[in-house]
């Protein structure tokens, strides 16, 4: 490392400056986007996952296998290349010509449905984790199959995968960087540009990488908070 | 729907995309054995009771676990080269980097599994007049290790699944095999088609058979 | 043989021991009682030194177990220990559990532990079950196999922790026979429990514990037919009514 030349000062110089601050921000929002889309679509499959119908739960473990074992990066390939494709002829063009945004839909697209599939695995697990009884003392008390998971099973499964739910949220965070694959500048792809023009290799990852333990490091303080305040006293916690 | 499509683009390209196939099922194999090596060492160190040393894996584990991988191959992409002196291989770089990270995970699977081996059982040993190590070694490990086979297993085929992003740094495995194909021969559908129904293939069915081992060996 | 001197323990400011004193000859039979929380299982524990306390003399045999000399897993592997939960290792067969400890801590042969093993289970009607895995077992034989591992090691006194409470009331009766029968054979022993009838048979004495204090120390004579502090009374009332 002798001979490195350490040079911090290019970090706070323009255009890189503004190019860290638009990759955080396009980071930032990919996560959030993709976000809305997977916590409520896995809570909708992660339940069905757990019904006694046989033809939904089937349903919701297809697409959790799916998108499970296809690597993400292939999926992007899959949503960005092929999927316009193989739709109509009139869709097809106009995916590819009027979209606006394409490439970063496509992302947010493709990483909300990747993680639905895994906040659909916690759920599950986490309404699993609830003793049978619980859904026995429900229906005993006349409450219907709905009213049980509304009033019983869900309060209680979604507070003990808190844990667990953080770290996906964290997952879709990180898996961002795979936007940069299909041309989405965000944070990662930043650093990269930032080292291909400067050679301060160091420096250019350094500020990424602090500012992505900067966000875990607040996330996992905010959840914990949520978590303590939410907490069942006595209530069975399930790992990640 | 898929009129217009040449699937026979695949078999005219077979050999090259093996070779591709080929580096993928070498650094999976490599990093994961590395990974879990490296993870076990760091998962005693942290149970070690010796303060610093827990503390600094702590601190080891948390940072990689709070970065993307993409981000930690450009890192050791680009500075193992210039850290050694040497002109270290690309392949090589990228395998140090998927070993380092993916020992953070490992590490906290073994651990957990470790932890999971109910206190009871230690005090049970030990009234039989174990000693700690004894403990470990005839108590603990072999109730630890079954219940983290399964989870460690799952780990490596998203590990294998991971090792399609060494397509950032232009390495040849799998995917990136195919999608120089794809951009050559004008065909992204068929070539990406193919690429997802293999992984699907085959992490499916290993996913099942790691269900299979679990429900025979959990305790 | 086991003499329990001015013992007291302290999580944090929280006193779980005070100030206990006891002591239980060679084949003597002493049940320990109380209230959930009274620091029974918690004072049987500091014998063995599962438990480390704070204050105070433990001996067993001669020995002190709180000192730093002393090789505890050979002194534990002298006493023999039942747990409310089994802690049988679930990963090996009923004679493996039985055969580990011989091996590793007494450096047995393979052959003598096993035909140890055979000997006991069969003591215990378990020949049957030798191959089985816990998981197999009801909770009545995994606590009679318990009861087999910990006297495989041919211990001088035998701690019981609350033995039977996690058992299903049919089970109960074919562990107790088991310790009463060990009991008429001599072995000393310290039972943690609520069952009384136990006690009433073949207990020489009784202690009563309340708040991490011995409150009573009595024969079992004298504890049956009149305890002398109300708080004995009161705990004997509740749970005599049934």
């Amino acid at each position: 490392m002798g001979v490195y030349n350490w040079n911090w000062s290019i970090l706070f110089k323009e255009p890189y400056l503004g190019w860290i601050i638009s990759g955080f921000g396009n980071t930032i929002l990919i996560a959030l986007l993709a976000w809305a889309i997977a916590f409520p679509l896995g809570s909708v499959i992660g339940i069905l996952r757990t019904v006694e119908n046989r033809v939904l739960r089937l349903a919701a473990t297809t697409y959790v296998e799916i998108f499970r074992n296809i690597p993400l990066l292939v999926q992007m390939f899959l949503w960005y290349f092929v999927v316009p494709e193989l739709l109509p002829a009139d869709w097809g063009r106009w995916v590819k010509r009027d979209l606006p945004y394409p490439q970063f839909i496509t992302v947010v697209l493709c990483l909300g449905l990747y993680t639905a599939a895994r906040v659909a695995e916690q759920v599950r697990s986490g309404i699993e984790a609830i003793p049978r009884g619980q859904r026995n003392a429900g229906l005993a008390m006349g409450l219907t199959p709905t009213q049980v998971y509304r009033h019983v099973l869900i309060p209680v499964a979604y507070r003990t995968i808190i844990p667990p739910l953080t770290s996906d949220f964290l997952g879709v965070f990180k898996n961002s960087s795979l936007a940069l694959t299909i041309g989405v500048l965000e944070l990662t792809a930043q650093s990269r540009q930032i080292e291909e023009y400067t050679f301060a290799a160091f420096e250019a990852f350094a500020v990424a990488t602090v500012l992505y333990c900067l966000v875990t490091g607040l996330v996992i303080a905010i959840m914990r908070v949520v978590e303590t305040r939410t907490r069942i006293v006595g209530a069975i916690t399930v790992g990640g | 729907m898929f009129s217009g499509f040449d699937f026979d683009v695949i078999w005219r390209n077979m050999p090259f995309l093996l070779n591709g196939v080929w580096l993928t099922l070498q650094l999976t194999i490599m990093a994961v054995t590395g990974g879990i090596l490296l993870g076990l060492i760091l998962a005693v160190a942290r149970l070690s009771g010796i303060k610093p040393l827990a503390w600094g894996v702590a601190a080891y584990v948390n940072f990689l676990r709070s970065m993307p991988l993409i981000l930690v191959i450009f890192w050791f992409y680009t500075l193992v080269p210039k850290l050694t002196g040497t002109s270290i291989s690309g392949f090589y770089s990228v395998l140090i980097a998927f070993i380092m990270f993916e020992a953070a995970y490992y590490s906290e699977i073994i651990r957990a599994g470790i932890s999971s081996v109910k206190r009871g059982q230690i005090s049970a040993a030990m009234a039989l007049g174990l000693t700690n190590l004894q403990a470990m070694r005839y108590v603990v490990l072999p109730q630890a290790i079954r219940n983290m086979i399964p989870v460690l297993l799952t780990q490596s085929i998203v590990m294998l699944q991971d090792t399609s992003l060494v397509y950032v740094v232009g390495l040849r495995d799998f995917l990136t095999s195919a999608e120089i194909v794809a951009s050559r021969d004008n065909r992204p559908t068929e070539l990406y088609l193919f690429v997802a129904l293999i992984f699907l293939v085959v992490c499916f069915s290993a996913s099942r058979l790691v269900n299979r081992l679990r429900r025979k060996y959990t305790l | 043989m086991i003499e329990i001197k001015n013992v007291s323990k302290w999580y944090g400011t929280f006193r779980v021991l005070d100030d206990c004193s006891m002591a239980i000859a060679k084949g003597e039979v002493v049940v320990i009682c109380g209230p959930s929380g009274s620091g029974k299982s918690t004072l049987i524990k500091c014998v063995n030194g599962l438990e480390p306390f704070t204050k105070g003399e433990i001996t067993v045999d001669g020995i002190s177990v709180g000192a730093r000399s002393t090789n505890l897993p050979k002194l534990r592997s002298r006493i023999g220990m039942v747990f409310q939960n089994f802690e049988l290792f679930p990963h090996m067969t009923a004679a493996d559990n039985i055969v580990l400890a011989q091996q590793k801590v007494l450096g047995r042969g393979a052959e003598e532990a096993r035909a140890k093993a055979q000997e006991l289970l069969a003591r215990m009607g378990l020949s049957e079950q030798a191959a089985k895995f816990p998981a197999q077992l009801s909770g009545g034989q995994q606590q009679r196999v318990a009861i087999a591992r910990a006297l495989a090691m041919d211990p001088i006194a035998m701690l019981f922790d609350e033995p039977t409470s996690a058992l299903d009331p049919e089970m109960i009766t074919e562990v107790l026979d088991v310790m009463v029968k060990l009991a008429e054979e001599g072995m000393t022993m310290a039972v943690v429990t609520h069952e009384m009838g136990f006690a009433r048979r073949v207990a020489h004495r009784v202690v009563f514990m309340d708040q991490g204090a011995i409150v009573e120390d009595a024969t079992k004579a004298d504890f049956f037919g009149k305890p002398r502090s109300e708080r004995a009374q009161l705990f004997l009332s509740k749970i005599l009514t049934h």
